[in-house]
């Protein structure tokens, strides 16, 4: 039998950096490997193309991350983030060898960029990919393809033929065309489910309907949903996802970084009833905006809008969409669509609690804080008093979900208790092993590449490579 | 502005709305200096994208890289929105401005200055000189001034290469003022060049360019400086034989072991192979985010500087041999249509890019 007719090793669902790196880890360890990608090539690598770093333990100073970041640091970090909900022998492995991935990226082609000032200031903590996600998968793809690995793109996975936790064959949905592949072992690498609206209306209610899906529209959750159907043990909640708010006129899918406002802690936010409901200044924005995703989904509606005057309107990025602007605050209530009366009296309400002297800086919690409000806002508060009045409309961009398919320290899916013999999962179908709730910036892609290295070390040495 | 081929409606708009959305993502901060000189603004008028544009070096790393590529519904395909705009600016500063227009079909003036100019040198040599003369072997000092007049040939160089002088300079400085250039200094200057002396943005940020896929090589980087200095080396050589001839009055043609022949010796085989790369390039290259309707021009310049500098090596080969006459006729009508060429056509760009980076120089913290 020559290599062509050869069955396949290691079969890996999923095309993002989990999946690439399960397969390239596999093939150099002398797997035949396919990876079945269900977007076509063209938007092929998951949520992974719109990632941009990963966070990464280091002792030292590099030539990409300045200062250090020790393990203990990182997990203390992880397990204040989730409020202890993490495996944490788990996330100890993830953040021990979250160390070696930046090599072991740039050996297989990826390209870092050197410490910048960039967009949120990780330069500590987080390395970032030259040119991004896209740029990261397109390494990866090269050099998966230069091993030998076969990638189909196109190619959902629909079905699994598993007996007693061992897995046999899949069923997939290739250019419309129903296929069915043997493989010795399976890898689980398909992401989460958010791309699903009808299984995000299951676990959130109809709201979900109203939810912006940052990342690809090709994360349906099935291979997800055959595993947890086969009786695989689950981890985390389905209401569990990275969620931060967002521009709300962005695209409903695929959106990613750009859509993105950082307004929040120099605004006030208010609800469809005019209303404010959490603490803008709770801290700052980077260690804050992925909580306010979930704050503005249990909104009426779904929806929020921050609101800032003229002082504020250099503080952040420049946003993508262009605010709404009124010279008077009733002015900007109607352009919002909001009670001018009611969010008069928010404002004013705002204004008078405005009672903090000191100087307003940016760069440190500086203590201008409201009092007497429900809520109070803590840092960064000064009277919304100089038109133009400014107004963004927010709402829930999912990033992905937590619910996830339990796993041992190999990456091998739990079954009945035990590790499956074959199966195993990694990335974002995995995640909520390590992250119950809660975000720490990279971490996700941090996951991908430590459990999707050790699925592809567990996948090859199973097929007896 | 429909009717008119090569200059698409609502290029600098296209480039606004790109502009946005980069300065939203940021992700490519890292290939080119095009970035960062975007993240040191909010909005972007007019004069900020002609600038943004011709500092892009056109590495297409930023296109393989974007999320926001086609098919994503923004469609975002920054090099061939800037190579578009580019074309936009030679025409607008181009001298006189009507001329400006052969922006639009380049490809169709520059071969239809090549050919005309060809015919022209090489009938009006054929009509005018005696046969024995033409086909004859001429050796020693004035041996070309034997087929080709020394009146003609100073004349029509001269009056075609201070024409392409002047024009060039008059467009440099309308588009130094249009793109928002500020006060001209040395510093910025000394920087540029160094820059472009090396082709540094050609090297997208460590590994090279996207020359044909989403894999990155330093091929178009040598290509393109081989070309480069091949052109300079070989701009050099006419300088040094221009004074011996004229000034010091030791007439061409000069042994193989003088400056000017050895400086156009090794020019013309940089020119000659840099210019072949960097057609080869175009053919294998992903046209994607190519400006497509304008290979015309790129393709115009690389013919006719690949060419330029193949009849000059092949005049330098066999100009004690009866093929002289003629293969001196042939390469001065290559130069000729080089010198008209010059100020309307893709040439400029390395003028315009050298400006850009001056500026990019002069406001970099």
């Amino acid at each position: 039998m020559d290599a062509a007719d050869r069955p396949y090793d290691v079969l890996v669902a999923g095309g993002g950096n989990a999946a690439l790196t399960a397969a390239i880890t596999a093939a150099e360890r002398g797997a035949k490997v396919l990876v079945a990608e269900a977007a076509p090539k063209a938007m092929r690598g998951g949520n992974s193309r719109h990632t941009r770093n990963l966070r990464t333990a280091h002792e030292a100073p590099t030539d990409v991350l300045t200062e250090s970041y020790l393990v203990e640091e990182y997990l203390d970090d992880l397990i204040r983030v989730t409020g202890g909900k993490t495996n944490e022998h788990l996330a100890r492995i993830t953040i021990e060898e979250s160390a070696q991935m930046p090599a072991w990226m740039h050996e297989r082609g990826v390209r870092f960029q050197r410490a910048l000032g960039g967009t949120l200031s990780l330069g500590r903590t987080n390395p970032f990919f030259l040119g991004g996600g896209k740029a990261l998968m397109n390494a990866y793809y090269r050099t998966a393809e230069r091993l030998g690995v076969d990638v189909i793109y196109d190619a959902e996975v629909t079905g699994l033929e598993i007996e007693d936790g061992h897995f046999t064959a899949a069923r997939l949905r290739h250019r419309g065309f129903e296929t069915r592949i043997e493989a010795r072992a399976f890898i689980a690498a398909a992401g989460g489910f958010q791309a699903n609206l009808d299984w995000m209306e299951e676990a959130w209610g109809p709201g979900a309907r109203n939810f912006i899906i940052r990342g690809t529209p090709y994360a349906k959750g099935t291979v997800l949903r055959l595993l947890l159907d086969e009786g695989f043990e689950a981890v985390s909640e389905a209401d569990q996802c990275h969620a931060i708010a967002l521009d709300a006129r962005g695209p409903k899918f695929d959106g990613g970084i750009s859509t993105r406002l950082d307004a929040v802690p120099f605004s006030i936010v208010v609800n469809r009833e005019a209303e404010r409901f959490y603490d803008e200044g709770e801290d700052f924005w980077p260690k804050r905006y992925a909580i306010w995703g979930r704050l503005v989904a249990k909104q009426p509606d779904q929806i929020a809008y921050a609101i800032i005057d003229a002082k504020a309107e250099d503080l952040f990025l420049p946003p993508l969409y262009p605010p709404m602007r009124a010279e008077t605050i009733e002015g900007l209530a109607e352009a919002l669509g909001l009670d001018p009366a009611k969010l008069r009296a928010t404002v004013d309400a705002y204004n008078a609690a405005c009672m903090a002297d000191g100087p307003f800086d940016t760069t440190i919690h500086d203590g201008r804080a409201t009092s007497g409000l429900t809520p109070d806002k803590t840092n960064w508060a000064r009277p919304i008093n100089r038109p133009p009045f400014i107004g963004f409309p927010l709402r829930p961009g999912i990033t992905f979900t937590y619910l996830g398919v339990k796993v041992t320290e190999d990456a091998a899916a739990v079954i009945g208790g035990k590790p499956a013999s074959n199966i195993y999962a990694a990335g974002e179908i995995m995640a909520g092993n390590v992250l119950g709730q809660g975000y720490l910036a990279g971490i996700g892609m941090t996951i991908g590449s430590v459990f999707g290295r050790r699925a592809g070390q567990g996948a090859a040495r199973h097929a007896g490579n | 502005m429909l009717e008119i081929s090569g200059r698409l409606p609502g290029t600098i708009d296209e480039a606004r709305r790109s502009m946005e959305i980069c300065n939203a993502c940021r992700y490519c901060e890292g290939f080119c200096p095009v970035f960062p000189a975007m993240e040191l603004r909010r909005a972007f008028s007019d004069s900020d994208l002609t600038y943004l544009a011709n500092l892009c070096h056109n590495c297409k790393g930023c296109y393989h890289a974007c999320q926001y590529a086609p098919p994503h519904e923004w469609g975002i395909n920054l090099p061939r929105t800037f190579a578009e705009l580019r074309a936009e600016t030679y025409e607008d500063h181009a001298w006189p401005a009507g001329f400006g227009r052969v922006f639009r079909r380049n490809g169709f003036w520059v071969s239809m200055v090549t050919a005309l100019s060809l015919g022209l040198v090489m009938v009006l040599t054929m009509a005018l000189q005696e046969e024995a003369t033409l086909y004859g072997n001429h050796r020693g000092p004035g041996a070309f001034y034997a087929v080709i007049p020394y009146g003609v040939m100073v004349t029509l160089g001269g009056l075609t290469f201070g024409w392409a002088a002047v024009a060039m300079a008059l467009g440099a400085w309308s588009f130094w003022r249009a793109a928002g250039g500020g006060p001209v200094r040395w510093a910025a200057l000394k920087a540029a060049l160094a820059d472009a002396g090396r082709t540094r943005h050609l090297g997208g940020g460590g590994d090279g360019c996207n020359d044909v896929d989403e894999g990155f090589t330093p091929a178009r980087r040598h290509l393109h400086l081989a070309t480069m200095w091949g052109f300079l080396l070989c701009f050099a050589a006419t300088s040094a034989a221009t004074v011996m001839d004229h000034i010091l009055g030791w007439q061409a043609p000069y042994s193989w072991y003088s400056l000017p022949v050895m400086l156009g010796t090794i020019g013309g085989i940089g020119l000659v192979a840099g210019t072949a790369g960097l057609f080869a390039i175009k053919f294998k290259t992903d046209r994607a985010p190519e400006a497509t309707h304008h290979w015309g021009m790129d393709l115009g310049l690389l013919g006719l500087l690949h060419f330029t500098a193949l009849t000059g090596l092949a005049l330098l080969f066999f100009r004690h041999t009866s093929a002289m006459g003629m293969l001196l006729a042939i390469h001065l009508g290559f130069v000729l249509a080089l010198f008209v060429t010059l100020p309307y056509g893709k040439m400029v760009h390395g003028l315009y890019r050298l400006l850009a980076l001056m500026r990019h120089h002069n406001e970099q913290p």
